[in-house]
């Protein structure tokens, strides 16, 4: 029985050896040229399409795609669900685009990835003109093109918040401040006599959010982390002032040092358990943080207000997703409308009742029975408007991937900004070179 | 005499008897071919392809007019494995191969004290034994990415290992580190000693109980009788058990990148950043050359230690005695 165990373990070995470098999958051997004008070829074929999306967490979904079945017999949609976390749909997706499969028709994608999916052409250019893109907010616009070209269609939309505890700021007599210095100067005058009360946070940890952070740090201290024409900037004194807001911060302990463990769930918790009293976070916190079931402990506490900058309001970087017809599939005509059906203005507002997701339908943050429902409208609006987007770069998951080596090291104290930044614009420059 | 009209017929047998093993053969391997194919599917087949891979790159220049990437890839030689020993993509290689050996030299020699020590408690007849062995074993049966979330969650800036030190500032485990590295080695240790108790166990099942009281009569210590008795009979099963841990750690994963997070360079391992380049940003060349690097490197350590200390992994010990 030893020496069959053993024999079996051979073979288990001798298996885990292979399997050990087999994990990489075969890449694609690349599709021929579709010839690419400044006008799209027409979309046609009416039929069944997919609708892929990452996991509906308001459940709004099925019901939106319902009503579109009641009304289109001939050309149903089925909604295909990922995983909730980006890469793994990301991964997906590219998935699907390499081995040019048309099981994925409309494609629900991160503002992100943009850049990436169009030069690769995975998705198709759409017709503008199918679209009431005038209706929409125009920074949201810009997230679905590349190279002046329409790629997809925003339909949801997400900008970064100042969430601050009211209660405090008005018990000192003060408004939310509006530049980094006023939020130094608060935190100073509140925190003594509100022992175990941290001053800021945001996402720190070493991931998407960092990037995020970093380039709203860098646009609110008047600098660019990938200009307009596609090139890096950032060894720049503006970056450097943007950088250091984040590296001084984490010195002086203005942000706590466990904030550099924190995701958004990490920081909500803190900021819910009363320990934050400014926190740099996305709008899905407010209804959360306002839940009066005891899970809050800042419920009727707090408020929102534009993110602080250098020397005034600053900047925040735009999430959000857009709606893209992937190249392989087939009744690309089909999914246009359906495209047209969702992002039209009733289903936007009746998202946004269901889910509180930000809407990219600009009328529907004006809406008085809206506001008053989602007090922080006013505010993300704001935010969105002056909202800039990430780098709209090809290799956009490698940029994203420097970024946050520079600044995470930077924060943690390895490195100085000034040094951070200078190998950033290296790398940088390296990766967006054509 | 009939001797010389035998004469012919002393040949003659063999014929008959290799052609029924000719037969036999040709049988065999009708048998077996089914086997092989799907073996050269699923095995040859993904290991060749990622040999071939490793010698190429995704073409990536963009189109300055339309955006448009250019498509297919491009022949570039050993550059995939220059890249990865020199320059910039060099550090975080180099950097990976050697948290990968550190973590294997580490997590391994703790392991094994502790998975002989854990063997030794399970192997004594006491009462609740049955539980202690269960207890013990626990561990093992946890999925080593759920592992990896529940240790996240103890090492937490707020979480219970914090708590239990009670320091002046808290550690934050998951940041890059020695402290992040130090988590991987514990949470290893916990996931896998007991898989070394299993196995040592096993060993010390075999040994005869004579062999003990013989020692006993001789007034051997506890202690001498470990080193001179328990330790020598069992170290064929433990070498095995080490060989499977240290192969196994090599190509460690999971814990890495559900503890820590990718990206920190104090825990990447080679898998990690593998996984890293083809997955993320989908550079199946430069992965590929990690990955056969990974391939020769662990191929090369078991062969040293099957070589060096004799762990006998196909079981043919026992044919060669024999001899």
């Amino acid at each position: 029985m030893v020496t069959q165990g053993r024999v079996l373990r051979g073979a288990a070995l001798a298996a885990a050896l292979v399997l050990g470098v087999s994990a990489c999958g075969s890449s694609d051997s690349g599709s021929p040229d579709g010839g690419a004008g400044n006008t799209p070829a027409a979309l046609e074929g009416v039929g069944p399409i997919s609708f892929v999306t990452g996991k509906d967490l308001s459940g709004n979904l099925q019901n939106q795609i319902d009503e579109w079945n009641k009304s289109h017999p001939d050309q149903q949609a089925t909604l295909i669900e990922l995983p909730e976390d980006a890469d793994a749909q990301r991964q997906q997706f590219v998935q699907n685009a390499q081995t040019q499969s048309d099981a994925y028709t409309v494609l629900n994608l991160d503002v992100i990835w943009t850049a990436e999916f169009a030069a690769n052409q995975w998705v198709e250019q759409l017709p503008e003109s199918e679209f009431p893109l005038d209706k929409l907010l125009p920074t949201t616009v810009e997230t679905a093109k590349y190279f002046d070209k329409l790629y997809g269609v925003p339909v949801d939309s997400d900008g970064g918040l100042l969430y601050y505890r009211k209660d405090l700021l008005d018990a000192a007599g003060l408004t939310p401040p509006t530049t980094w210095a006023e939020l130094t100067d608060a935190c100073g005058k509140i925190q003594p006599t509100n022992p175990g009360l941290q001053c800021y946070a945001g996402q720190f940890e070493k991931y998407e959010g960092l990037t995020v952070n970093f380039s709203e740090a860098v646009n609110s201290a008047g600098g660019v982390v990938v200009g307009e024409d596609g090139k890096p900037n950032v060894n720049t004194p503006e970056a450097k002032k943007g950088l250091d807001f984040l590296v001084e911060g984490v010195k002086s302990g203005q942000i706590p040092a466990a904030a550099r463990t924190y995701k958004e769930e990490e920081g909500r918790r803190a900021f819910q358990a009363g320990e934050l009293l400014f926190h740099r976070q996305w709008p899905y916190q407010y209804a959360k943080a306002s839940a009066t079931d005891g899970s809050s402990q800042v419920a009727g506490k707090f408020a929102v207000a534009p993110l602080p900058g250098l020397d005034g309001p600053g900047a925040s970087t735009l999430g959000g997703h857009n709606y893209a017809v992937s190249k392989f599939a087939k009744n690309k005509k089909s999914a246009v409308d359906f495209i047209k059906f969702l992002v039209g203005e009733d289903q936007q507002r009746a998202n946004l009742e269901k889910t509180s997701k930000a809407p990219t339908w600009a009328a529907l943050y004006d809406d008085p029975a809206l506001v008053e429902k989602f007090p922080y409208l006013v505010e993300l609006k704001k935010s969105i408007e002056k909202a800039e987007k990430r780098p709209a770069v090809v290799k956009y998951q490698e940029v994203s991937t420097a970024i946050q080596s520079a600044v995470y090291d930077a924060m943690g104290g390895t490195t100085s900004s000034e040094d951070a930044l200078k190998s950033l614009q290296g790398k940088l420059e390296e990766l967006t070179k054509q | 005499m009939s001797t010389t009209t035998e004469a012919p017929p002393t040949p003659s047998p063999p014929p008959p008897r290799q052609s029924r093993r000719a037969g036999a053969g040709r049988l065999a391997a009708a048998l077996v071919t089914p086997t092989m194919l799907v073996l050269a599917l699923v095995v040859a087949y993904p290991v060749l392809a990622a040999f071939r891979l490793a010698f190429y790159q995704k073409k990536d220049g963009i189109d300055p007019e339309t955006g448009l990437l250019e498509q297919g890839e491009t022949f570039v030689g050993l550059e995939n494995f220059t890249d990865m020993l020199v320059g910039d993509a060099g550090d975080r290689f180099r950097n990976a191969l050697f948290n990968t050996t550190s973590f294997t030299v580490v997590a391994v020699s703790i392991e094994v004290v502790l998975g002989v020590l854990m063997a030794l408690v399970m192997h004594r007849a006491f009462k609740g034994r049955a539980l202690v062995r269960a207890a013990i074993l626990v561990p093992w049966a946890v999925p080593t990415a759920i592992a990896g979330l529940l240790w996240r969650w103890i090492f937490q800036a707020d979480g219970v290992v914090n708590k239990v030190l009670d320091l002046e500032t808290p550690i934050l485990w998951t940041t890059d580190g020695f402290q992040a590295w130090v988590a991987v080695v514990i949470a290893d240790t916990w996931k896998t000693a007991p898989f070394i108790g299993l196995l040592v166990l096993a060993g010390l099942q075999v040994i005869s109980n004579e062999v003990y009281e013989a020692a006993k009569l001789d007034g051997a210590s506890p202690w001498k009788t470990f080193w001179a008795i328990t330790l020598p009979l069992v170290k064929p099963t433990l070498l095995v058990a080490v060989l499977f841990r240290i192969l196994d750690t090599l190509r460690m994963f999971d814990l890495p990148f559900t503890l820590i997070g990718p990206g920190k360079d104090a825990t990447d391992t080679i898998t990690v950043i593998a996984y890293e380049e083809a997955v993320k940003f989908g550079k199946y060349g430069p992965a590929s050359a990690y990955s056969v690097f990974l391939f020769l490197y662990v191929a090369v350590v078991a062969f040293v230690f099957v070589k060096l200390l004799g762990a006998d992994v196909l079981g043919t010990r026992a044919g060669k005695k024999g001899r």
